[in-house]
């Protein structure tokens, strides 16, 4: 469904089937229409920017887990392709409704709420709703409307206000990377609310639920049999289920508090514990799912003097770590945060790296005028500033790279944890691994959360307990990724960084990302899929379920070849939006020790096995192997590829030696 | 004639509020069940179970149909269980003219648990991984009164479209499709 804003038309437009069986759905076709409609002069709050929300190609069937709506758009921070994705019951809803999308383009003068109930849509009014929180605002509408059953994605101040890191909130999930929530709010969308009684149809209705039936019956067998020899939230499914464990020694003493700059080795005392678990359990009702899936990774949390609110895996900490403070204070500020509608990685750094400017004199009084002393209400107080825009608070809601491009005087130093613009995770590393560093460099999810899984982190201490973990491991798309594990050891020869070898760590990180992209296209959560050791979903499987749940003949040669193909449109997108390899680096400080001729020999070989040239460019005989022609022609049209497609690679050598 | 007692074993889903995650796979697998053909499309609001929600309220009460009334009830009242305020309609398990649970969404035809009937055990017990349904089993001598299944869901849909249209009018029509054969 297509609506224009600016004209206040609402268009239904049939699913192209042809683009379906190329792109799968979610994030695929998604990619499919931004490049198509959204050309790269293009800006971010342009009304000619799309803001897609897309249910997976699974969503409302009764595969596990499939419950993600996909929002795809140009972000305002990276300025590249952003695709978020959100849990919770709206993309199901949407299916019931009788849509794949709702693509949004224009701009409305005035703010307004959709109302999408089977085939009636109408564009209202909400002026009224304007400057209400993001969870209040799905209940004052489901009110308006007497429909205590629709599912709302709404955003909050910051999206209004065009925050860069502005989150989309809806049910107990929210998409958050990327700064969608600004671009809605730049197209004066309050909310979508959505109402669904139809029917969704499955192909072959009695496969689909054996492959069902399976699904549950392996969930239910990994519960009862965790992984050994892993930590807690590696050893079961589910995103990491951050809202039942109590013990937090890991995230607290391996992530970087303040602004991702201090490691506290010994924080996890008994103390700690006894106070951590007591406020857990008190703020805690009830763990909660996400549609049809019982994986139980949010919860309800009530804290003293604030309203209730559904909280996500890992936003319980990153507030805490930001402010060097307890999880009572990460547990009330970010019911605020979930209010205004921000992301939960991004926002606790900005405000850490504000308070740091701030002490080294780069941020000044006058800059802060008006802030408390102590430190847990300016935490607050800058959050307040951010999401209005406030004096500092509206330099400091562009994120931490422009941010630090507006304040000059050495400030860009101070923004050191980003990758192509944007936050990442609050993790510094000892010594670099080739895994992980292809991942942070070559991703364009800006989460590293959202490439890794399915492979070990890091090797099991003895031979007999990394030939125990082989045995079962069905997961794996080929045999020979059970001999790279096997081989793989601690010390000596065989360890990092120069074990895995460079190939073979083009070939993990491929099937890691491979199985990331496949579920954005299904709306398969990653917690059922790509990224937890041995899931229920793989890609023996998948081919199936797509077969007998949507009709497209699959196998998993043509399922891995959609995804490379849906993955390389991505990265035409951005490349066209002037992305390149100087991009693909992970943050400078990451690891302490780098291997400078190794990355970019890795760089070179990742480059090479996925058909890109040496620039990160996708070659012109890629392109035309993936059925991207167009692309490819667009390239040659605009210079980015010339008929000699090395010359590309010969300019950045040319750069190189400068 | 005096009615035979027969010893007939009981079935009935005991819901455990506390342990229900809010997922709402019963309300699935049900309707995808009770689909023509058996699976082929899914739709929770044909459901004959379905999960009454408030996150924020922490109200999650899983309530199965039940019987079909045909009037709606002069109740209504609300009711406070440990500081969560309920409306009486989430625990009630009948359909009735008052509210859309429970009825096919398009005939507006009553729905009623036949706890899928054929099966080990109810599909929405088989699919709450989280324990919040679960079958309970009993002997009991009941009155020999079994109508097969389909007749009683006939029955239902036909006392409803009576209830609706007026009995004369359900006979006419059933007159004249009569005839057409």
């Amino acid at each position: 469904m297509e609506i224009d804003l600016t004209r206040g038309s609402i268009e239904r437009v049939e699913t192209d089937q042809r683009d379906t069986e190329l792109y799968l759905g979610g994030l695929g076709t998604n990619a499919k229409i931004l490049w198509d409609r959204v050309p790269p002069e293009v800006d971010p709050f342009s009304p000619d920017n799309l803001l897609i929300f897309s249910a997976g190609l699974l969503c409302g069937t009764p595969a596990t887990g499939s419950t993600r709506t996909i929002v795809s758009t140009i972000s305002p921070q990276t300025k590249l392709m952003a695709f978020s994705m959100m849990g919770g019951f709206f993309a199901p809803e949407l299916k019931y409704a009788g849509y794949d999308k709702v693509i949004l383009r224009g701009k409305s003068p005035d703010l307004v709420y959709l109302w999408i109930h089977n085939d009636k849509v109408e564009i209202r009014d909400a002026s009224h709703l304007r400057g209400k929180g993001a969870v209040e605002t799905e209940g004052l509408i489901k009110k308006e409307l007497n429909q205590p059953k629709a599912q709302v994605a709404s955003i909050g101040l910051a999206g209004e206000n065009r925050v860069f890191f502005a989150s989309i909130e809806q049910g107990r999930s929210s998409a958050s990377r990327g700064g969608i929530g600004a671009v809605m709010g730049d197209k004066g969308v309050k909310a979508i609310a959505v109402r669904g009684t139809r029917d969704v149809h499955l192909a072959r209705p009695a496969e689909f639920m054996g492959l069902c039936d399976e699904v549950l019956e392996y969930i239910k067998f990994r519960n009862e049999n965790p992984i050994p020899g892993v930590m807690p939230i590696l050893a079961g499914l589910g995103s990491p289920q951050e809202m039942a464990i109590h013990d937090e020694k890991w995230h607290t003493e391996n992530f970087m508090w303040g602004n991702s700059r201090v490691r506290r080795k010994d924080f996890w005392t008994e103390e700690v514990a006894n106070q951590w678990t007591e406020t857990m359990d008190k703020a805690r009702i009830r763990l909660l799912s996400c549609y049809n899936c019982p994986m139980t990774c949010g919860a309800t949390i009530s804290m003293p003097g604030h309203p209730t609110y559904m909280m996500k895996c890992f936003s319980k900490l990153t507030y805490t770590m930001a402010a060097f403070s307890d999880l009572d204070f990460g547990l009330r500020i970010a019911q605020r945060a979930t209010e205004y509608g921000v992301d939960g990685f991004s926002t606790p750094q900005v405000m850490a790296f504000g308070l740091e400017l701030y002490e080294n004199g780069i941020l000044t009084d006058d800059d802060m005028a008006g802030m408390p002393a102590d430190n847990e209400e300016r935490f607050f107080w800058l959050l307040d500033r951010i999401v209005r825009r406030e004096g500092i608070g509206d330099i400091l809601a562009d994120g931490t790279y422009w941010a630090a491009q507006r304040i000059g005087r050495g400030a860009d130093a101070y923004a050191h944890n980003n990758i192509k613009k944007h936050e990442q995770l609050p993790l510094k590393l000892s010594m670099l691994n080739p895994i992980y560093f292809l991942m942070y460099a070559t991703g364009e999810k800006m989460n590293i959360t959202q490439i890794e899984g399915q492979f070990p982190q890091a090797p099991f201490p003895k031979r007999e307990q990394r030939e125990e973990f082989v045995k079962d491991w069905i997961q794996v798309p080929d045999e020979r990724f059970k001999q790279y594990f096997l081989d793989w050891e601690l010390r000596g020869e065989n360890s990092i960084p120069y074990y895995p070898t460079v190939e073979m760590c083009c070939d993990i990180v491929d099937w890691q990302e491979r199985m990331h992209y496949i579920d954005d296209a299904l709306g398969m959560c990653a917690g059922l899929s790509s990224f937890p050791l041995k899931p229920p979903y793989h890609i023996h499987n998948y081919p199936k379920f797509i077969s007998a749940g949507a009709g497209i003949e699959m196998d998993e040669a043509k399922l891995s070849q959609a995804a490379r193909r849906y993955r390389t449109l991505v990265r035409a997108i951005n490349i066209r939006r002037g992305m390149r390899r100087k991009d693909d680096r992970p943050p400078k400080n990451h690891w302490k020790k780098r291997f400078p001729e190794l990355e970019q020999k890795l760089l070179d070989a990742y480059y090479a096995f996925k058909g890109w040239n040496n620039d990160a460019i996708p070659t012109a005989t890629t392109l035309r192997e993936l059925n991207l022609d167009f692309v490819a022609e667009d390239f040659f049209k605009r210079g980015i590829l010339t008929d000699d497609e090395d010359a590309s690679s010969k300019a950045v050598l040319a750069e190189q030696q400068k | 004639m005096q009615k035979e007692k027969k010893k007939k074993i009981v079935r009935r889903i005991r819901i455990n509020a506390d342990k229900c995650n809010g997922c709402r796979a019963c309300e699935l697998i049900c309707s995808a069940y009770h689909a023509v053909p058996r699976y082929s499309s899914n739709n929770p609001a044909r459901s004959r179970i379905r999960v009454v929600r408030d996150p924020l309220a922490d109200i999650f009460i899983p309530v199965y149909a039940g019987d079909y009334a045909v009037a709606e009830c002069a109740g209504r009242d609300k009711y406070i269980i440990d500081g969560k305020e309920y409306d009486e309609c989430a625990f009630c398990r009948v359909s009735c003219p008052s509210r859309e649970e429970f009825k096919e969404p398009d005939s507006g035809l009553p729905l009623k648990c036949d706890m899928c009937e054929g099966e080990p055990e109810p599909l929405c017990v088989k699919w709450c991984l989280v324990g919040a349904l679960v079958l309970e089993e009993r002997e009991e001598a009941v009155e020999d009164t079994a109508v097969p299944e389909e007749m009683e869901e006939l029955e239902i849909g036909l006392e409803a479209l009576a209830d609706r249209y007026g009995l004369g009018k359900i006979k006419d029509i059933v007159a004249r499709m009569s005839k057409k054969d």
